[in-house]
């Protein structure tokens, strides 16, 4: 070969490995992006960032409640766009101890003609609550289908963690109930079933 | 001249003192009512001066060169085109600049991020296109629609002061209470926003969001969804009404009184003429802006509803669209929206405008059994 | 065809190993060429159409922003008219025009006879037409086009969107591919193509922003592929990326479409901080001040422009740890960009200046930008940010930003390399005109909405409060006078086309590089053999 022949052989064996290399950090980026929907869902579950307050709650440990002080816990209940339910909590408001669980219920009704599933989605403000509220029984764990017309009493017991900031005094726990259909779903909707938050 | 120099003595003068600016030419943010919003403002004022000097300092340098470096007067280009110890100034310097700007940002943002006990609590929730105030301990809520009417905004009818800032109710707080705000949207996100308190909150679906304010001054203060959220967005204002406390603990008693009255009228026998008189303004608060005060719509998005099949055959199919709404569309479920006699009142109004003329009514009564025996 | 025929016999085919005969003839050629020349010019063209119709769109949308009140469009046609204008602006007009630069200036710059790809180069442009086709058909379908804004949030865009948007991702796919083929294209022939003795630290300016901008486009592009395709699941497969009822988060969407976003603004304004870089030292006919600090300074904007994209989220719910960050993140950037404004005012100084178009333009660009650097400096504040986010003061920061930046950027490499090109000097007369109205007309448009945005106007909206009418009017009217004068700037491109004075190989006196070496116009092929760097 050439000389020249020779140096454009040279530059397209180095094109290709550009190219390929270029390649691959654009298959890699796709991924990454992807990735980003169960990377964002881990880093919201560690930091509690954007209020989800995440499934099943199992405690290594029995904790004592601390009597020194009281957390007001609100209860907020909407309805999902088209959703009809009547869906409402019992009480407004609890005040509790840092590390005693509570029990509170929400009211939920069907008041159509058609048996109807319904699926709430919980949500904390402020959102650096979220990793001390703990939720060791949630309706908004499992659909719940209604017949036309029932209406049923929901539970939710839930612990405050006793590592929860001074500063925070007040928790809000907002469910929004969306419309799933008419009949449940073969599987849960996606979300981990339980998670253990070690703060100690 | 003297207009330009009165123009220009406001421009620097807008600037420096905000009260001076004329009223359509304002050019500054205003301190606003809150301790948060005044301190916004002292930081805006802050940076604002410092890229103003640098501003100054950087196009003088500039400026200079293209009137003294100029070729045509003769100027010769130097050589120069390196210096590590310029380079090394010019970076530390503005980090250093950048660091005195980071800290009362700082200060101000941990202030925002207060999570210290409210007094009144109040949950905020934007629709397509309206907001939805429900204060969270006194069990009460209701919706805050656009009040300008629809003649002004197509320029049928001269344009009023508050021109699209003016809502049918206003969210009433009391003055100098800590008032904490629960953000969320039905929806699509909205964004709640009223600058003179130096608030504003994304209102996202299925979450909530928190924030809060002190008015230390009591006043009508008007903000706007901040958040594209469809085609009206640029109709859903924010009006906050903030009063004395004794007002305040009156007004909600009224309100819970109102409430009750509401439930009771549900109950009472309704004329077709009082149904229609009510249901006109209700359907020009909650339904014209999509299906149009002439019932023309806008199809196929908004269907009309004058000599439509929905307005003038089937009542059960008709009572169930409004109550239940149409999933896929942009039809909402206003039985959770409207209250029974408001619903009755819309319905039969449908029914009977624009040449409907079906002679049929619906009674808020009828409403309430059907929304507890579909 | 005026203008081919003018390529055609501008073509001087002087080497004797090439057996070519000359470009091909007739609609084949621009079909088929794999010439960078040609290539570049298509993008160029292309571009320039696509400003022209995403500029009327602007048009549309200030004729009804100049009154309030409702007089000429209804809200769902505006909200497609604003969403409209970004996509084309951003996505047909600024990126093809920085890609037509590099197709045409970076071999010569380097002294290669072409793109190291060029039958990909082919395809990557010939796939924007064909986007741009989907994407402004779905302005005619049942439903209308996409209504949500440019950066089409979830779930306004996914649940709430029209019938069109499943059209609109396909067009973003498209319009995606074809980036990152360009994107690999450049990367290949800057790592590869350069002549002999050209080391990195000796490529000019405008090629290395085009490396820097070449790696963020592979990086990001694939991040906004994965984004759409996410909202096509939501809208089409029932997934719930971005739905709160299925699981999803709403705010999900928003990270990762920003962390496309924020180097995607980066992607649009590198490139012209290149060209400025060559253009200032031309006619101040002294070398670019601080070579190597201009370099390093361009690569710590795009290494920082991945982590700052929330603060394009402060209002969203982000908790105090997040918000600051991000916010001194992005006050970072200020220190690379200041760099380079204080090297290139540093170029200047004690030079001999002289104030073609080109000039013209790069001095404004300088200024203006800093301006929008301002501003973008003042919402990095994120406490202040409150106050500022999703108002008119941020649609001014980023025409200013993106106007006298991206686009003046761009009118001044066409003033700057339109003699190469056609072998015409311009019309400097005409080009000084279309300077000083498109100067005044921007500044009347883009000023005043710092002043709507502090006084409280939000964004993307059609109708507007009373105290808001006078601004908007000016707004109103520099706009229409910076878009008329944009009919100017193609009279003076299709003039010099045409005719003019023989321009020279190299007809800027302070101009450097091995693009003026070769002659004006530029031969079909140029470098065939790799010329010697010292």
């Amino acid at each position: 070969m050439s000389n020249q022949q020779a140096n454009k052989a040279g530059a397209s064996r180095s094109t290709n490995r550009v190219v390929g290399w270029c390649l691959a950090g654009v298959v890699g980026m796709f991924a990454f992006g992807f990735a980003m929907v169960p990377l964002y869902d881990v880093f919201c579950e560690i930091t509690g960032i954007n209020g989800k307050t995440g499934g099943r709650y199992e405690s290594t440990e029995v904790a004592e409640a601390d009597m020194s002080r009281t957390v007001k816990v609100q209860f907020l209940a909407s309805n999902g766009p088209g959703m009809t339910w009547k869906f409402r909590p019992v009480v407004r408001s609890v005040e509790v101890h840092p590390g005693e669980p509570t029990t509170v219920n929400f009211y939920a009704e069907n008041p159509t003609a058609e048996p109807m599933v319904g699926q709430a989605v919980p949500s904390l403000a402020p959102s650096e609550g979220t990793l001390y509220f703990h939720k060791t029984e949630c309706f908004c764990f499992n659909q719940q289908p209604l017949e036309a017309g029932e209406s049923t009493e929901m539970p939710l017991i839930f612990i405050v963690d006793k590592d929860l900031p001074a500063h925070i005094t007040k928790l809000t726990l907002s469910y929004t109930l969306y419309d799933q259909g008419k009949q449940p779903a073969v599987t849960q909707t996606s979300r981990k079933d339980t998670t253990t938050n070690d703060n100690g | 001249m003297r207009v330009h120099a009165q123009r220009a003595g406001a421009l620097l003068g807008g600037l420096m003192f905000p009260a001076w600016s004329m009223a359509d030419w304002t050019l500054n943010m205003t301190p606003g009512v809150t301790g948060t919003s005044n301190e916004i403002f002292s930081l805006h004022m802050t940076i604002l001066w410092i890229c103003v000097v640098i501003g100054v300092v950087v196009f003088g340098v500039m400026f200079w060169s293209i009137f003294a470096h100029r070729k045509s007067q003769g100027a010769k280009p130097a050589n120069f085109h390196e210096n590590t110890l310029v380079e090394i100034l010019w970076t530390i310097i503005p980090f250093v600049i950048l660091v005195v700007m980071a800290i009362p940002a700082t200060a101000t943002l941990v202030d925002m991020y207060d999570t210290s006990e409210s007094e009144v609590d109040i949950k905020i929730t934007g629709y397509q296109w309206k907001w939805q105030y429900e204060y969270i301990n006194e069990d009460f809520g209701y919706f805050s629609n656009l009040a300008t009417p629809r003649d002004q905004i197509e320029n049928r009818q001269a344009k009023g002061e508050n021109y699209l800032l003016e809502v049918d109710n206003h969210l009433v707080i009391p003055v100098g209470k800590k008032i904490r705000f629960l953000v969320t949207a039905n929806d699509v996100i909205h964004s709640w926003w009223v600058p003179d308190f130096g608030v504003k909150k994304d209102a996202i679906p299925g979450f909530i969001n928190e924030t809060w304010t002190r008015v230390d001054k009591p006043g009508i203060y008007r903000g706007q969804c901040t958040e594209l959220c469809g085609k009206d967005h640029g109709f859903m204002p924010v009006v906050v009404e903030a009063v004395p406390e004794e007002e305040y603990n009156t007004w909600v008693a009224e309100k819970k009184e109102a409430a009750e009255r509401e439930r009771q009228l549900t109950q009472k026998d309704w004329t077709m003429a009082e149904l229609m008189e009510r249901g006109e303004k209700a359907y020009q608060t909650a339904c014209a802006a999509c299906h149009q005060a002439d019932g023309s719509g806008a199809p196929p998005a908004f269907p009309a509803l004058k000599g439509s099949p929905i307005a003038t055959q089937d009542m059960a199919a008709h009572i169930d669209i409004v109550v239940n709404g149409k999933s896929g569309t942009a039809m909402q479920a206003f039985g959770n929206q409207l209250s029974e006699v408001d619903l009755a009142a819309v319905i039969t109004y449908e029914r009977n405008a624009w040449g409907n003329n079906t002679g049929e009514m619906v009674t808020p009564k009828e409403i309430f059994d059907y929304k507890n025996q579909q | 065809m005026a203008v081919t025929g003018v390529f055609m016999s501008a073509v001087a085919d002087t080497h004797a190993q090439d057996h070519h005969h000359g470009p091909a003839k007739g609609i084949s050629r621009w079909l088929l060429t794999t010439n960078h020349k040609d290539i570049g010019t298509m993008y160029l063209i292309f571009s320039f159409a696509m400003f022209l119709l995403g500029g009327s769109m602007a048009m549309v949308i200030r004729a009804e922003l100049f009154q309030p009140g409702l007089q000429i469009v209804q809200p769902e046609f505006f909200n497609q008219m604003t969403t409209m204008h970004g996509l084309i602006m951003v996505f047909g007009a600024v990126m093809p025009a920085f890609v037509g630069l590099a197709n045409w200036m970076l071999p010569l710059m380097i002294g290669a006879p072409d793109m190291a790809l060029p039958r990909m180069n082919n395809w990557s442009f010939w796939l924007l037409p064909c986007a741009f086709l989907i994407l402004v058909s779905t302005l005619f379908m049942e439903g209308g086009g996409p209504n949500f804004g440019w950066t089409f949030y979830a779930p306004l865009s996914t649940t709430y969107g029209p019938p069109s948007t499943t059209f609109f991702i396909f067009a973003v796919h498209i319009m995606g591919i074809s980036s990152i083929m360009g994107a690999i294209n450049v990367i290949a022939t800057i790592l590869n193509l350069r002549a002999p003795g050209m080391t990195l630290m000796k490529m000019p300016l405008f090629v290395w922003t085009w490396l820097i901008t070449a790696f963020l486009l592979i990086a990001v592009m694939p991040v906004l592929a994965g984004v759409v395709t996410m909202m096509l699941m939501d809208i089409n497969f029932g997934t719930s990326f971005f739905d709160a009822s299925g699981g999803g988060d709403p705010v999900l969407f928003q990270h990762v479409f920003w962390f496309f976003g924020h180097p995607e603004v980066y992607i649009m304004i590198l490139p012209a901080f290149g060209a400025v870089s060559h253009i200032i030292p031309a006619f101040s006919r002294k070398p670019l001040f601080g070579y190597a600090s201009m370099v390093y300074a361009v690569g710590a904007i795009a290494l920082l422009s991945f982590v700052v994209w929330a603060h394009h989220m402060f209002t969203v719910g982000i908790p105090i740890v997040g918000q600051l960050f991000f916010m001194y993140a992005t006050m970072l950037i200020a220190v690379p960009t200041g760099v380079k404004v204080f090297n290139w005012v540093a170029t200047m100084f004690r030079g001999s200046l002289t104030f073609e178009a080109p000039m013209l333009f790069a001095v404004a660009f300088v200024i203006l930008f800093t301006i929008g650097g301002f501003s973008g400096l003042m919402l990095a504040i994120a406490p202040a940010d409150f106050q500022y986010h999703d108002t008119y003061f941020v649609v001014a920061h980023f025409h200013y930003v993106l106007v006298p930046g991206a686009i003046f950027g761009i009118f001044a490499s066409a003033y700057f390399w339109l003699p190469k090109w056609t072998g015409h000097m311009y019309d400097e007369t005409l080009a000084k005109t279309h300077f000083w109205l498109s100067f005044v007309g921007m500044n009347l448009a883009f000023f005043p909405m710092h002043f709507l945005g502090l006084a409280g106007m939000p964004r993307r909206i059609p109708d507007y409060a009373l105290q808001f009418a006078d601004f908007n009017m000016v707004s109103s009217v520099g706009a229409f006078m910076f878009g008329a004068t944009q009919l100017l700037f193609l009279f003076i491109v299709v003039k010099c086309i045409r005719g003019g004075k023989e321009a020279a190989a190299k007809p800027w006196d302070g101009a450097e590089g091995l693009e003026w070496t070769v002659p004006s116009p530029a031969p079909y092929h140029t470098f065939s053999t790799p010329p010697e760097v010292k």
